[in-house]
């Protein structure tokens, strides 16, 4: 079973930071990471690799990202995290895309791979829009199942999941081909091996760019993206307000009055 | 301050330093409390191949060449999150050491390599009456046919109940005395082979440890490392080597309550400054980092001294870094407590527990005082030969 | 497209570089550089540049006639026949959108037997209540109600589509956008008419709350949101009595093929578990100290009325399920009221509940970052204060009752 994972290399959380002078987001490094979802896809699909290749079926994992060439980082950290092939989508027309022209190229290099399964994270942590898994799946006419915190089953040709979902969980089962996203709760992802590490230094990344996807431009980055940013700016700034200190009984008689006072009790 | 670690050194540091601050540091408090075995830490180091980093290559092992080195760094990443659950491992290398020191290439074959992929070994050789005087041991094992029967009881045994490869020590020849000692490794699973109680430790609470209760133990005959009557030997040679692992174990306890240490002094305020502020919290700082950097050069000299081969005997410098490093982290973890002030005593702060956790080092694998003793002697040895 | 610098109205000052999340532009011999490898036409230094020196250039026009779309529609997102709170909050603010575009505002419910939840909705300031029924929609399934929604947004050509930012919403909507290949902007907190350019001016936090962005759709349509919870206020009903009028969709048996199927469902009814469209939440964190004293909070969110959320550190302990998770990694909230008990406030945790109305923080540590954003701050023991909070409030209740 062919398993693909889809990442987005991200900035490091704590170097984007809102400077107040500026009035400006501030990057104070050029440390990225992979996105903390994606970790999770990542783990997930290594698992179920592992546990096909327990039952003596052949299983492999494709990690695809789409980014500069500085990406390779996040797919060298993929390999030290278990995958078996990288491929880099990278070219200066894919630059802008919004979530449509994201999906389309990432489905556009799932189609030459021909995975069973995509696993990718809920959401990625710049954007925070959760939009790209369900958009691949639809460019590429695969099933999907959204926010899965679980694998119930597997065979050759459907999957069991549970959904995390607002009033509950979800058990669904779903045709393959199909694409997963997951949510935090499906694993704990586990810490790169020392063979993993040594794997990714010498892991052979295979860049595909607009030429290779034969990709018609106008639905590529900028030009592929119905969204256009008007205008970026700062949230108003939230101020700390006053700090009670003392005995608890008095602290606990205060945040009292202060609910009544607030009409709350 | 760099050491010029190879390549794959830095690997095996960042390897071990993601598991420490993943896996490690989150629960470090919990399992100190419970005294629970952490088995899933356990098995996320053998997982990344962490019990490689001390094993050759032909059984499994990723050591190249500076196996000693490897798990001093291993050690030293574990433990500064946690310096009983990075025993998992440690006391694993030194439950190894005997078989690296004294099997037959079959016999590294039989055990290295599920050592390898993460089962954990022990060292048999504490009992009741023989703790500091090693020779002194009681347990008896008997040739009966092909097979050794062992009777006795091992007493404080690290991983105690949770390994599955235990190197014991016995008496195999009560009228030679030390020379009448051998190692036999035991499987656990053994019939006649038992554990005691878990013992209720001031420190190093996740680790376990157990007695060894041995009741006419049947085991195989060639379960014997090295020649019968070499058990001593292979004792001390064993500790040669391992002392630098318990040294690298005290150097992450107390680089890991300086770096707490370090962190609260600038967060915490006092007469409207942070604490680091003040030049006397500034020496005390600075007193302690300076402590554990010499550790660390001494450690890390040794063990390039012990993987290099060209000392035949490094008794005087192994016990050496034992010695300052655990006598470093014991001075380093109480001054650390004493920067955090009233918080540091309380279990709710980190620190405590680290200064609790120093106290082993300065007593196993040979108290301090033994430590003193081989420095002396390795230093007088050798003026009398020049 | 393109991003250019122009090189007579750069000085160097920089501040472009300090605002792009990408780290892709450098000044060398007092000019910018941007390295179009890096950019990501984010905007963030377009917006930053105070000498309009930067630009982005796209050259792209319509495909059709955009004037044929018209209206704002609404999707009514129901569960087992009950429309969801944020439904009527979106009603709220399309019908101030509608008004503003001079169009009608519709609801679409997709669903079956329906018959109540189409009159409750027909009861609010809406003009048409658009119904779609079939058995085979009876539960969600992201792949048939996709292929509906995006086939009534075809035929029913409306300008501006608009869904709740719920799991639901944010699964199957960019379906629908990429089915109708136009743009959809999630998350939104501000939406919009332009007063010169009639188009919907989405705006939305990106980098976990750190920064806001206003999005446009200009060249396809419909403008397609999703709009976060308790965000706009809910609409009231209609005051003159009127109902809308209740539009019964052809059902297209071929659109109702699906590859999935659900087996089960596990409710977690306990009220104390839907953070997200809670009015308040008492959250808990690592000073709670053990999964016991969850108990209290739990206690204090029952006698507020409210849910419980944790922060991160309580749910990697184990102390608690994810779905209480606020933050980063788990639910972005912004109730009326937002107790955070021993959580010291990460910036992964603030980007979850920075928004909510009032924050309240107890915490031990009176340097704690989550002071700084607090409208009240309360320096001690939650362990202590916590319990002495709740005897207090039941002793109220218990002299009201």
């Amino acid at each position: 079973m062919k398993i693909a994972v889809c990442i987005k290399q991200v900035p490091a959380t704590t170097e984007v930071k809102f400077d107040p002078e500026t009035n400006t987001l501030v990057r104070e490094g050029v440390d990225s990471q992979i996105n903390p979802f994606d970790l999770y896809a990542l783990e997930e699909a290594v698992r179920t690799k592992e546990r096909l290749q327990a039952d003596g079926e052949e299983s492999s994992v494709t990690v695809v990202c789409m980014g500069p060439p500085q990406a390779q980082d996040a797919l060298r950290e993929a390999v030290a995290l278990g995958a078996d092939e990288t491929i880099l989508l990278s070219d200066r027309a894919f630059g802008g895309a919004d979530t449509w022209a994201t999906s389309y190229t990432l489905g556009l290099g799932l189609k030459k791979i021909e995975p069973d399964i995509v696993f990718c994270g809920m959401q990625a942590i710049d954007g925070d829009t959760g939009q790209v898994g369900p958009g691949i799946a639809t460019h590429i006419d695969y099933a999907q199942a959204t926010y899965v915190a679980k694998i119930e089953s597997l065979d050759k040709k459907k999957i069991t999941v549970k959904r995390l979902v607002e009033n509950g969980y979800e058990v669904c089962s779903v045709k393959l081909p199909i694409v997963i996203t997951v949510v935090k709760e499906i694993n704990e992802p586990r810490t790169p091996s020392l063979r993993g590490k040594m794997n990714a230094k010498k892991a052979q990344i295979t860049t595909w760019g607009a030429a290779d996807l034969e990709a018609p431009v106008e639905k590529l980055g900028l030009s592929g993206s119905p969204t256009q940013v008007a205008k970026v700016f700062s949230p108003p700034h939230r101020e700390g307000g006053e700090k009670s200190e003392g005995e608890p009984d008095e602290l606990a008689e205060k945040l009292f009055g202060l609910l009544k006072e607030l009409e709350i009790v | 301050m760099d050491y010029f670690f190879t390549e794959e050194q830095q690997m095996m540091r960042e390897v071990a330093r993601e598991i420490a601050e993943k896996k490690i540091r989150p629960i470090a408090a919990e399992y100190d409390e419970s005294g629970e075995f952490p088995w899933p830490v356990v098995e996320a180091i053998a997982e990344a191949d962490l019990f490689r980093v001390f094993i050759p290559e032909e059984y499994g092992g990723m050591d190249l060449g500076t196996p000693i080195m490897n798990m001093c760094i291993v050690t030293e990443e574990l433990s500064k999150a946690c310096g009983g659950i990075s025993l998992g491992f440690a006391a694993t290398g030194l439950g190894t050491m005997p078989i690296l020191v004294a099997a037959s290439d079959e016999q590294k074959k039989k055990w290295l390599p599920r050592i390898a992929d993460g089962t954990l070994a022990a060292f048999g050789l504490t009992e009741a009456n023989a703790g500091s005087d090693a020779s002194a041991v009681a347990t008896r094992a008997v040739l009966d046919g092909d097979e050794w029967v062992i009777n006795g009881t091992k007493q404080w045994i690290t991983n105690g109940g949770e390994a599955e490869i235990y190197t014991v020590f016995c008496v195999t020849d009560p009228t030679r005395g030390a020379r009448g000692v051998s190692t036999i490794v035991v499987e656990k699973g053994t019939p006649g082979f038992t554990f005691g109680k878990k013992e209720n430790k001031m420190g190093i609470r996740a680790s376990a440890t157990r007695e060894l209760i041995f009741q006419d133990c049947r085991v195989p005959k060639e379960n014997v490392l090295g020649k019968p009557g070499s058990g001593f030997f292979n004792a001390m040679k064993t500790f040669d080597m391992s002392r630098p692992g318990v040294a690298s174990q005290a150097l992450g306890i107390a680089q890991g309550a300086l770096d707490i240490a370090v962190n609260y002094s600038r967060e915490r305020r006092q007469f409207g400054q942070p604490i680091s502020a003040f030049q006397g919290m500034q020496f005390m700082l600075a007193d302690m980092a300076m402590k554990v950097e010499a550790a660390r050069a001494l450690v890390y000299a040794t063990a390039r001294l012990i993987d290099s081969g060209v000392e035949k005997k490094p008794t005087m410098y192994s016990a050496m870094s034992k010695c300052f490093a655990s006598d470093v982290a014991m001075e380093v973890t109480t001054n650390a407590v004493q920067v955090l002030g009233g918080y540091g005593y309380m279990k709710e702060y980190p620190v405590e527990k680290y200064m609790r956790d120093a106290k082993i080092t300065q007593i196993y694998e040979g108290t301090n005082q033994i430590q003193r003793i081989e420095i002396a002697k390795g230093l007088i040895a050798s003026a009398a030969k020049s | 497209m393109a991003i250019r610098v122009s090189e007579d109205k750069c000085n160097g000052c920089g501040l472009c570089v300090k605002s792009c999340p990408q780290a892709a532009i450098t000044v060398d011999k007092g000019h910018a550089i941007i390295d179009v490898d890096l950019c990501s036409y984010c905007g963030s230094c377009v917006s930053a540049c105070r000498f309009k020196a930067i630009a982005i250039e796209i050259e792209k026009q319509a495909q059709e006639d955009l004037g044929q779309y018209k209206g704002v529609w609404v999707y009514g997102e129901q569960f087992r026949g009950e429309i969801a709170p944020v439904v009527k909050e979106l009603i709220g603010v399309g019908r101030q959108l509608a008004d503003d575009r001079g169009c009608e505002l519709s609801v679409v419910i997709l669903g079956n037997n329906l018959d109540a939840a189409a009159a409750d909705l027909a009861a609010y300031p809406v003009d048409k209540v658009l119904l779609y029924e079939a058995p085979e929609l009876a539960s969600y399934d992201g792949e048939r109600y996709s292929r509906v929604l995006a086939d009534i947004v075809r035929s029913g050509k409306p300008e501006i589509m608009l869904a709740g930012a719920t799991t639901q919403g944010r699964s199957f909507m960019s379906q629908v956008a990429i089915k109708a290949y136009t743009g959809l902007t999630a998350d939104c907190t501000g939406l919009s008419i332009g007063k010169d350019d009639g188009l919907l001016y989405q705006t939305r936090p990106a980098y976990g709350g750190n920064v806001m962005a206003t999005i446009l759709c200009p060249y396809t349509r419909p403008q397609m949101a999703t709009v976060r919870h308790k965000v706009f206020p809910m609409s009231p009903k209609r005051l003159d009595g009127k109902t809308a009028e209740i539009v019964r969709l052809d059902v297209k048996p071929k659109l109702m093929t699906s590859r999935s199927e659900i087996l089960d469902f596990i409710d977690l009814c306990e009220s104390t578990v839907n953070i997200v469209d809670a009015d308040i939440i008492v959250s808990g964190g690592r000073g709670i100290g053990d999964p016991a004293n969850f108990a209290m909070i739990e206690e204090l969110a029952k006698a507020l009325g409210g849910a419980v959320g944790a922060s991160r550190a309580a749910v990697d302990a184990g102390w608690i399920p994810y779905c209480h998770q606020v933050g980063q990694t788990g639910k972005t909230v912004c109730p009326k009221l937002y107790i955070a008990c021993g959580i010291s406030g990460a910036v992964q945790h603030q980007a979850g509940m920075s928004s909510s109305d009032i924050i309240i923080a107890i915490n031990k540590d009176p340097d704690a970052p989550i002071f700084q954003i607090a409208n009240f701050g309360f320096v001690g023991d939650c362990l202590e204060i916590v319990p002495m909070l709740t005897k207090r409030i039941k002793a109220l209740r218990g002299v009201a009752v």
